[in-house]
């Protein structure tokens, strides 16, 4: 199946576009609370928040013995929000910093969680087969009722986020005064963490443990390139989860032996590594772009403050020089004589140039210009 | 015992060893998570390495993995310096993708590779004894065995030969750097033990456990001692342990071995985090719950200092002048009678000597903050107790 055909499935197929539809409300509330995650320095929180979860995974199906999607997603969401609240309690009553507790959380769990999955694949009972599909997600087990949950918490996230966006926002940025103005800091920061962990939560049997943590980060990594304001990085992540679910999907479907999560993290990956480069305000390319211009235009300055100076000692000042003065300075070029000369600044005749009154009243602007600033 | 098993715990031991000496430093230098990182994304480099070697424990593959260990930090670092995202995040967006890049190299060419994903994660150390090394028709041993300890033995020669040099970068990156020491030399030369021994180990059991093995043994020591040659050597103790008492909980349950090891040192972990003699979450919640009353004691006396009045001086009374619950005017009552600071007589509380020369010189304490004064009173209040 090539691109082509996926698209004009999707709306047809059941499996398609019960798929694709469950991974695009994945990705956009993931990009919404990830946007949360990102700025609060929680980002790598994700990571060990979907390693936490297997445990649960594990323990849920051992207690009912039944592969239910939702049993098994409280049991990982019971011990996702257990390793959360363990880290917290690591980094503030001991000395060990957060990275160390958030690695310990991590590889503990998913130890653990990997002993009980070993120990249910022994056990008589056919019924274990597939939980290891939480290890990496399997898209294709999507059916209708988990893209309804998915759905509900979506809904329900958005509806708590714009209930709570003055508090969540005013935490984000200064716990210290929020405090001051008397809100609960502590029940508000459980609330935004414990939706953090329910989307985990969430993505876990579409994208796996392994990679959830990117589902989370990339869209708003790549949002927060551009723009600066809260309400419009939230919005924008969504979008780009969502895009990152239906394009990843897309491509998984259209080939063979491709398995959704892992084209999912790459895709957003791209929007990322995009960003990063073409973000106009902070994106790397306009940044050097921006560089190499304040560079000439410093080059420009040098070569004009340079003919400022030789005509200063002329009672003319228009009098003309040969164009091998400038040789000794290395700022000068071709170009940038040609632009001075664009911007009537300097005459030029023949191999001789000459200074004139609005160049000579600019260089002795940018000279004074230059030592009021430095003062 | 029969000899697979001795093997196993062997191989075992000396991953635990091999992970504990760069992941004390991992942990100290704050960069534990970049271990998380590496065990990762070394998956496209042992994936590509395969493809080439065709043979898991090839040393090309080895170095080539190693090597995606070293660019992930160098990519890391390079996110981290151009400032568009926060240094965690450079690390989430990393490893994740070179991994997933890992896993459809791996899906595509599933028919060719020997390679299985859950493997990658897991590992399988109770296969490890049946790939042996066989040199010119003799059998030596587990390939596992003899990497690891190869790696184990580059890692012990380097800790030693520049252990001030590492001390010093740790603790003091200024000084290191004046001192000469290069700390970028020192930064990857980490670096690329960790990703070394990171691959060398994956093999036998797998990219999580080795983050837990270096991870957890260093964080559990760093909990009971400050020494750095004691915690090298208590990280090692606790890999060990784990490593051991891990394969025989595996043996009972029938499980996997990397699981059980990890979930070893978890409980290990706990315990300590419980109960370490300083550090441990009980020892902190006693030493927080006595200075509260400690201060309580402190407002208490000064109370008294101040007033002469016998009305306000009477039992009842205080408690409804300081404002405490019954509980706790009778702790704080009975700590200052035990240390003979106060006296009552008929429901009258009166400073004594003892207590009015403390009171004095713990406000002068608090006011000048000079430590001098009270170093006596250190050793009996946890309040002034850094």
């Amino acid at each position: 199946m090539d691109l082509q055909e996926y698209f004009s499935l999707v709306f047809s197929d059941y499996t398609l576009r019960t798929i694709t539809l469950g991974t695009a409300i994945l990705g956009a509330v993931t990009g919404m609370l990830g946007s949360f995650a990102v700025l609060r320095k929680q980002s790598l929180l994700g990571d060990a928040i979907s390693h936490a979860a297997l445990p649960g995974i594990a323990i849920a199906f051992l207690i009912t013995g039944a592969k239910d999607s939702n049993t098994l997603l409280l049991g990982a969401l019971v011990s996702g929000l257990i390793g959360t609240f363990w880290i917290r309690g690591i980094v503030k009553k001991t000395h060990l910093k957060s990275d160390t507790a958030l690695g310990l959380i991590l590889s503990l769990f998913f130890g653990f969680g990997m002993l009980l999955l070993t120990f249910i694949q022994k056990q008589p009972n056919a019924n274990q087969a597939g939980l290891d599909k939480y290890l990496f997600g399997q898209a294709a087990t999507l059916v209708e009722s988990d893209v309804w949950l998915m759905a509900i918490v979506t809904g329900l996230c958005l509806f708590v986020l714009l209930l709570f966006w003055k508090e969540f926002k005013i935490l984000l940025f200064d716990a210290d005064y929020t405090k001051t103005l008397g809100f609960n800091t502590k029940v508000i920061d459980i609330l935004i963490t414990s939706f953090i962990v329910l989307a985990i939560v969430l993505g876990l049997q579409t994208v796996g443990v392994v990679l959830m943590s990117a589902m989370l980060l990339a869209p708003a990594a790549a949002a927060r390139q551009w723009t600066n304001s809260l309400s419009k990085m939230v919005l924008l992540a969504a979008i780009f989860g969502a895009f990152s679910g239906v394009f990843g999907t897309a491509i998984s479907a259209s080939q063979t032996n491709l398995s959704t999560g892992p084209v999912i993290v790459l895709v957003a990956s791209i929007f990322v590594v995009f960003s990063f480069v073409f973000s106009p305000s902070r994106g790397l390319l306009f940044k050097q772009i921006r560089f190499i211009k304040n560079r000439r235009d410093l080059e420009l300055h040098k070569t004009l403050a340079f003919m400022y100076h030789i005509a200063e000692t002329h009672e003319n000042i228009s009098h003309p020089h040969t164009i091998k003065l400038l040789n000794n300075f290395q700022g000068f070029t071709r170009k940038t004589l040609q632009k001075l000369v664009e911007k009537n600044y300097v005459t030029l005749d023949g191999n001789m140039w000459s200074l004139t009154e609005a160049g000579f009243k600019t260089a002795a602007n940018l000279y004074t210009k230059q030592t009021t600033e430095d003062e | 015992m029969n000899s697979a098993q001795i093997e196993i715990q062997l191989i075992a031991s000396l991953v635990a060893i091999a992970c504990a000496i760069p992941g004390t430093f991992l942990v100290l230098r704050k960069m534990a998570m970049i271990s998380d990182a590496i065990s990762h994304s070394i998956l496209p480099g042992i994936v590509v390495g395969f493809f080439i070697t065709q043979d898991l424990n090839s040393p090309l593959l080895i170095v080539l993995a190693a090597l995606t260990g070293v660019i992930t930090v160098v990519l890391v670092e390079y996110i981290q310096k151009t400032g568009l995202v926060k240094e965690d995040t450079a690390i989430g967006l990393v490893f994740p993708a070179l991994f997933s890049i890992g896993v459809i190299l791996i899906a595509k060419n599933a028919n060719d590779v020997h390679l299985d994903v859950d493997a990658v994660l897991v590992g399988e150390l109770a296969l490890a004894p049946f790939d042996r090394l066989i040199v010119s028709g003799v059998d030596i041993g587990p390939k596992s065995l003899w990497i690891i300890g190869i790696i184990l033995l580059i890692t012990i020669t380097l800790l030693i030969a520049f252990f001030k040099e590492l001390k010093v970068s740790t603790f003091d990156k200024g000084l290191a750097a004046s001192l000469g020491f290069s700390p970028a030399i020192i930064h990857y030369g980490l670096m690329t033990v960790s990703s070394v021994t990171t691959v060398g180990a994956f093999d036998a059991v797998g990219a999580i456990l080795v983050v837990a093995l270096m991870i957890a043994p260093a964080a559990t020591a760093y909990l009971l001692t400050t020494n750095l040659k004691k915690m090298l050597a208590l990280a090692m103790f606790f890999g060990i342990f784990s490593a051991i008492s891990g394969y025989w909980l595996a043996h009972l349950l029938d499980a996997s071995i990397a699981g059980s090891i990890t979930t070893m040192l978890g409980l290990i972990f706990l315990a300590v985090y419980l109960f370490a003699p300083n550090k441990g979450v009980i020892a902190v919640m006693y030493r927080e719950k006595q200075q509260r009353t400690e201060v309580s004691l402190l407002t208490f006396l000064l109370h008294l200092k101040n007033h002469n009045e016998v009305e306000e001086r009477h039992v009842n009374h205080l408690r409804e002048h300081i404002n405490w619950q019954k509980v706790r005017a009778k702790t704080v009552l009975e700590l200052a009678l035990k240390n003979n600071m106060i006296v009552v007589n008929n429901d009258i509380v009166s400073l004594t000597k003892k207590g009015d020369t403390f009171t004095s010189k713990a406000i002068d304490y608090i006011i000048t903050n000079k430590d001098a004064q009270i170093e006596d009173m250190k050793d009996d209040f946890f309040l002034f107790r850094g």
